[in-house]
């Protein structure tokens, strides 16, 4: 069935989210107002990335980054124009001209800077397609996307938007099950990661570090959306009248009720 | 004679009215108005400004009710009031409509916070085509693991029934457990 949607109402970063925790493997194709964009995963990760007709070959990706010199990349055109890119990085690699890691690092630093670009967009159609993969002639990396969504979130400014994903500060924040690691957070951020705790709401997080509001409800969003932390009731708050512990012969009587109306729905 | 009461909330236009009509012994007490804003108008055209209101008898001495809650945002004021009491709350999601999955999620943790009651997410509208697979939609309203996300078809009694069953389900372990 279908992914699909407007950014309007879902964003790049909750797709982003979503494919990360769903570990999908396919193209993200988005129409934009004058422009496509071609985002492709390999099992949550960021594989490769393309927008409009910009040319994202890996000679051009090179000369653009300062790795290769306009001659260079000039005689790569003339005498290589119908190698793949793969082809072409074996031969730089072998000719010593760059190494792997250069590559494969400017290759990442400009697919997130694609996607750094998508992050402006607030309309466009997009549709995952899952049995879409990135062109065979071009080189693929695999690129966590954890730090990206951070980053993208980092992004929105819109307070409305904030308060309609934390509609109170008076919530606390606890871990998910997700492990806190090879995660780039910023000093704020760390901040705030510093005072998760259950007995803590995020308006005496913020206090404490002299954050506004509108700023812990962009890190907290930013921390949600990675999926490392999340919402709950604080721990000293008060619970409810319905809350409040049943005793014995209560429970059996709810259990007796229960069961009475499970017997009813099923003979409906 | 007892009452107790569940609740069906979600955002606007998620089908609650059609999924209490569809087991209700009464016709449903629907207090619904044409809608006034344009936006609105498209998805449909008359919206439950109060709420919506359903009847299952049990037997002379138990009766259920079903509530089902305004949708629009600017009628939440209603919630905790219905909210009191209750046995458990299912919350309906349009599963063809991405744009309303947020405003979801939001409502879910505002019911959470009022009772924390059992609940189950209802993915209504699993039959269209452009409906979101359950385990998107699980991760675009960040359910844990322990949440029930049930397909459902609001349209078919069948459907709710399981629904229904499967808060009945979960009060009852949740009662084993405690």
């Amino acid at each position: 069935m279908a992914l699909r949607g407007n950014l309007r109402d879902f964003t790049i970063t909750q797709l982003l989210n979503l494919i990360n925790l769903a570990n999908k493997t396919g193209t993200l194709v988005i129409d934009g107002a004058s422009e496509q964009a071609y985002v492709s995963f390999r099992e949550g990760k960021l594989a490769y990335a393309r927008i409009g007709k910009e040319d994202g070959s890996l000679a051009s990706v090179l000369y653009k980054s300062n790795k290769i010199n306009a001659n260079q990349y000039k005689a790569i055109i003339d005498r290589a124009g119908q190698m793949s890119d793969k082809e072409l990085g074996l031969l730089l690699i072998n000719a010593g001209y760059v190494s792997r890691d250069d590559i494969l690092m400017n290759l990442q630093a400009y697919f997130t800077d694609q996607i750094r670009r998508l992050f402006t967009w607030v309309e466009g159609i997009f549709r995952f397609e899952n049995e879409m993969l990135p062109p065979d002639d071009r080189i693929n990396v695999r690129l966590d996307l954890e730090n990206i969504i951070i980053e993208g979130s980092r992004q929105l400014r819109e307070l409305e938007q904030l308060q309609d994903e934390i509609p109170s500060l008076d919530m606390a924040l606890k871990f998910t099950e997700r492990p806190l690691t090879n995660v780039n957070l910023s000093v704020d951020e760390w901040k705030v990661v510093k005072f998760v705790d259950p007995k803590n709401t995020m308006r005496q997080i913020a206090k404490t570090n002299r954050l506004t509001e509108v700023e812990v409800r962009r890190i907290v969003y930013g921390l949600l959306q990675a999926g490392l932390v999340e919402l709950v009731r604080p721990a000293d708050a008060p619970l409810p009248q319905s809350a409040k512990p049943l005793g014995p012969k209560e429970i059996e009587d709810k259990k007796n009720l229960v069961n009475k109306l499970i017997g009813r729905i099923r003979s409906l | 004679m007892q009452t107790v009461k569940m609740v069906v909330t979600g955002p606007f236009s998620a089908g609650k009215t059609q999924f209490i009509q569809s087991v209700s012994e009464i016709d449903v007490v629907a207090t619904e108005r044409r809608i006034s804003s344009e936006e609105e108008r498209t998805v449909k055209s008359a919206t439950t400004v109060a709420m919506d209101f359903g009847r299952i008898t049990v037997d002379q001495d138990l009766v259920l009710y079903l509530f089902g809650t305004p949708g629009q945002k600017r009628f939440d004021f209603m919630w905790e009031i219905l909210s009191e009491g209750m046995l458990g709350f299912i919350v309906m999601v349009d599963s063809t409509r991405p744009e309303t999955f947020r405003e979801a999620r939001s409502i879910l943790e505002t019911f959470r916070a009022y009772a924390p009651t059992p609940f189950v997410v209802a993915a209504n509208k699993q039959d269209k085509e452009d409906a979101w697979e359950l385990e998107d939609m699980g991760h675009a309203l960040r359910l844990d693991k322990n949440t029930k996300l049930l397909p459902c078809v609001a349209t078919e009694r069948d459907s709710v029934k399981t629904i229904l069953l499967e808060l009945l389900y979960s009060i009852m372990s949740e009662m084993e457990g405690s």
